[in-house]
């Protein structure tokens, strides 16, 4: 599944979120659901940012609730979701979909990467010699 | 006389305690950072330094996408 599926399945799926975005670890936009994707993303990495310094552990996942609304981000290794909900949402379930997400669109990235070819087994020396 | 007087007294420390408890959100819908690291553990956090850093960012992100 494509990113931009993914999100399209997930914004569908969960009518809480308001507007989401998939990105990598170096910032990259995999595709959002607003047409201001990039400033969602800059926005993700300043709270992830902000939240490192909190514990030494690593950050897996985060919501910061205001009265205005709540920012969720989630990360998987090297990829990331951030979105954007109202007030008072059903955290487990915001965070169960966008978990979700992460790995539909993962799995699909995992299965374009280009196979390797196999290895050849080296010539023995003297094969095929009298 | 005596007794009005005490059920005046309760009846507006009830008022003024349920005012209170409501400007404070009454535990719902209250202002908070949670962060769940890799080990398992969670850390929420609602008032600090880190808890408005993180909160003015969150606020700057909603209105920005609204």
């Amino acid at each position: 599944m494509e990113a931009a599926q993914a999100l399209a399945d997930l914004t569908e799926i969960s009518t809480q979120i308001q507007a989401a975005a998939l990105f990598r670890a170096d910032g990259s936009l995999e595709a959002a659901t607003v047409a201001d994707g990039t400033r969602l993303v800059e926005s993700a990495q300043a709270l992830l940012a902000a939240a490192d310094g909190v514990r030494a552990e690593p950050l897996v996942q985060l919501e910061v609730a205001t009265a205005g609304g709540s920012v969720f981000v989630v990360r998987e290794g090297e990829r990331l979701v951030a979105a954007l909900t109202g007030p008072e949402p059903t955290v487990g379930l915001v965070f169960y979909d966008l978990k979700s997400c992460l790995r539909a669109s993962a799995e699909t990235a995992e299965a374009e990467k280009p196979k390797r070819a196999p290895k050849r087994k080296p010539k023995e020396e003297g094969d095929g010699e009298a | 006389m005596k007794r009005k007087l005490l059920v005046l007294v309760a009846a507006t420390g009830a008022v003024l305690a349920s005012l209170a408890f409501f400007r404070h959100g009454g535990g719902r819908g209250r202002e908070r950072v949670d962060l769940y690291f890799a080990d398992g553990s969670m850390v929420s956090l609602s008032e600090g330094a880190d808890a408005e850093r993180l909160l003015a960012l969150a606020r700057t992100a909603l209105a920005a996408a609204r």
